[in-house]
């Protein structure tokens, strides 16, 4: 099955109910398997610049990134590895330009962004993240979180200082221990994971998590996954009806079908002889 | 400040707060709530009141008092109850401005802190860059889910009769693959959506389109064949 027919992704994003500006900024292509978020921080205006040229690098260059692989078919470009460093280059080189940007311009100073990006290839899918922008996984009736948020509160309760209900209401919350653009180089964690048909992947800023309990939005997936645009939609209103105190973006993407990749006559006989 | 509201035959006939500690009901012109019908005694009822809590007492009545449809004698009174004396129905209604005050205030610090910022930001001062700009706001509760319990009744079909509480903030019904509608709980109310199947969902008769339809009391929903009532539990 190709991509484009094995994966329906849906992207909602809305400045909630407090801001005036929305700061996150979100990208996804079923055709690609690229799904990408990124929550803007900084002065004035300087989180949406953050954020949207997070996204917009990354969605540019991930395009040429996947598009090179398709013409050298069989190359190996499904390997977890391979597309580990090719997610590390280039979120790297998208944190270099917000870095850059924020050097050489007055008013970008000091602005960074979160990213979660989740890449999906050959029946699996590389997550990388920076920040506290999350991903979350339904796979039957099993909702989990797949990443650990990069932030002082997620290092408070590692380190057993707080506990995970008191870090809901810890004042620090929104303080944020890694981003992109904020130093030259950064720090991208990724993960791989496999895919089966009927999951259910959630990313979302931390405007959707803050407002909501894990339940609710376990909830909301498994009751209305049939219908993901609605899904959205719901997840949207439910943090707008709690408050709505922060932009709140999700990409919901579910699997439809198997999306294993192409493998070349010697792929095959390599597999037989194994 | 709590109030009742007395109600006859579903038309709403008078509201009345419940400022006095002691609030008589019945028959005679004496009483602060007079009713002019043979079914109530001529001092039927009292509600006596302290601080935030209203008791209802029946005063040997000849027909006597019932709350939520159960005769009583004395009763403390909780938010919805409902009085009947006769054919007439008093809704008792606690009072909630203490939630709400709650909340107003809640509103007032978040979009104060938010023109706090204002300032800085106008001037393109280098936020320290780590901190989101909503910082501050964090040890707030939510803000309180309304208790308008609701539930909703199947009319025909194997379960007729059988009642379902809509607790959860969505209720899905209707059959996967065929049709799918859901209930959603919300703050200001109950609204159903269709989800999946080329059937929509038909409210008092009429199909819904994609959009989200807020129900109303004793509305009759029809999901895959199934006919079903809507109502708020008192």
């Amino acid at each position: 099955m190709m991509l484009r027919d094995a994966l329906e992704m849906v992207v909602r994003t809305d400045p909630g109910l407090i801001r005036s500006h929305n700061e996150d900024a979100v990208f996804a292509e079923a055709g690609l398997g690229i799904a990408i978020l990124a929550d803007g921080m900084g002065g004035y205006n300087a989180g949406e610049v953050a954020s949207g040229m997070a996204i917009t690098r990354l969605a540019d260059d991930l395009n040429r990134v996947i598009s090179s692989c398709v013409t050298q078919e069989g190359s190996g470009s499904c390997d977890p590895s391979v597309i580990e460093r090719h997610i590390v280059n280039e979120v790297g080189a998208a944190n270099f330009a917000i870095f850059h940007a924020s050097q050489s311009c007055s008013q970008y100073a000091g602005m960074g962004t979160t990213l979660v990006l989740a890449w999906f290839y050959d029946n699996r899918m590389s997550v990388a993240h920076v920040g506290d922008s999350r991903l979350y996984r339904l796979r039957g009736q099993v909702f989990e979180l797949l990443t650990r948020d990069h932030s002082l509160r997620q290092e408070q309760v590692d380190n057993g200082m707080i506990s995970p209900e008191e870090a809901r209401y810890a004042e620090n919350r929104n303080l944020v221990t890694r981003a992109l653009g904020v130093d030259p180089s950064v720090d991208v964690e990724v993960h791989d994971f496999d895919v089966q048909p009927g999951d259910i992947v959630l990313l979302c800023s931390d405007g959707l998590n803050d407002m909501l309990e894990d339940e609710d939005i376990a909830l909301t997936l498994s009751a209305l996954g049939g219908n993901l645009p609605l899904a959205a939609d719901h997840l949207i209103q439910l943090a707008n009806d709690h408050g709505g105190r922060d932009n709140v973006s999700v990409i919901l993407v579910k699997v439809l079908g198997d999306y294993s990749a192409p493998k070349g006559w010697w792929q095959r006989l390599f597999g037989c002889l194994k | 400040m709590a109030k009742l509201i007395l109600s006859m035959d579903g038309l709403v006939l008078k509201e009345i707060p419940l400022n006095k500690e002691r609030l008589s009901i019945g028959r005679k012109p004496h009483n602060d709530i007079q009713i002019d019908n043979l079914a109530i005694s001529g001092e039927h009822a009292v509600v006596v009141t302290i601080l935030a809590d209203s008791f209802l007492e029946d005063m040997n009545s000849t027909n006597g008092t019932l709350v939520n449809g159960q005769p009583i004698k004395k009763h403390f009174l909780r938010n919805n109850d409902v009085i009947e004396l006769g054919k007439y129905k008093l809704k008792y209604m606690a009072d909630l401005q203490a939630g709400a005050a709650a909340s107003e205030f809640e509103k007032n610090v978040a979009t104060r802190s938010g023109q706090i910022k204002m300032p800085s930001e106008l001037q393109l001062e280098p936020t320290d860059t780590l901190v989101r700009s909503s910082v501050g706001l964090a040890s707030q509760p939510k803000p309180p889910v309304p208790n308008l319990a609701a539930a909703i009744q199947l009319l025909n079909g194997p379960n007729a009769g059988k009642e379902l509480d809509l607790t959860k903030t969505l209720t899905t019904l209707g059959k996967p693959g065929f049709q799918v509608a859901v209930i959603a709980k919300r703050p200001h109310g109950y609204f159903i959506t269709h989800v999946e199947g080329s059937q929509f969902p038909v409210v008092n008769g009429k199909a819904l389109d994609a959009q989200a339809y807020p129900l109303g009391d004793h509305d009759v929903i029809e999901i895959a064949g199934i006919k079903m009532e809507f109502f708020h539990k008192a």
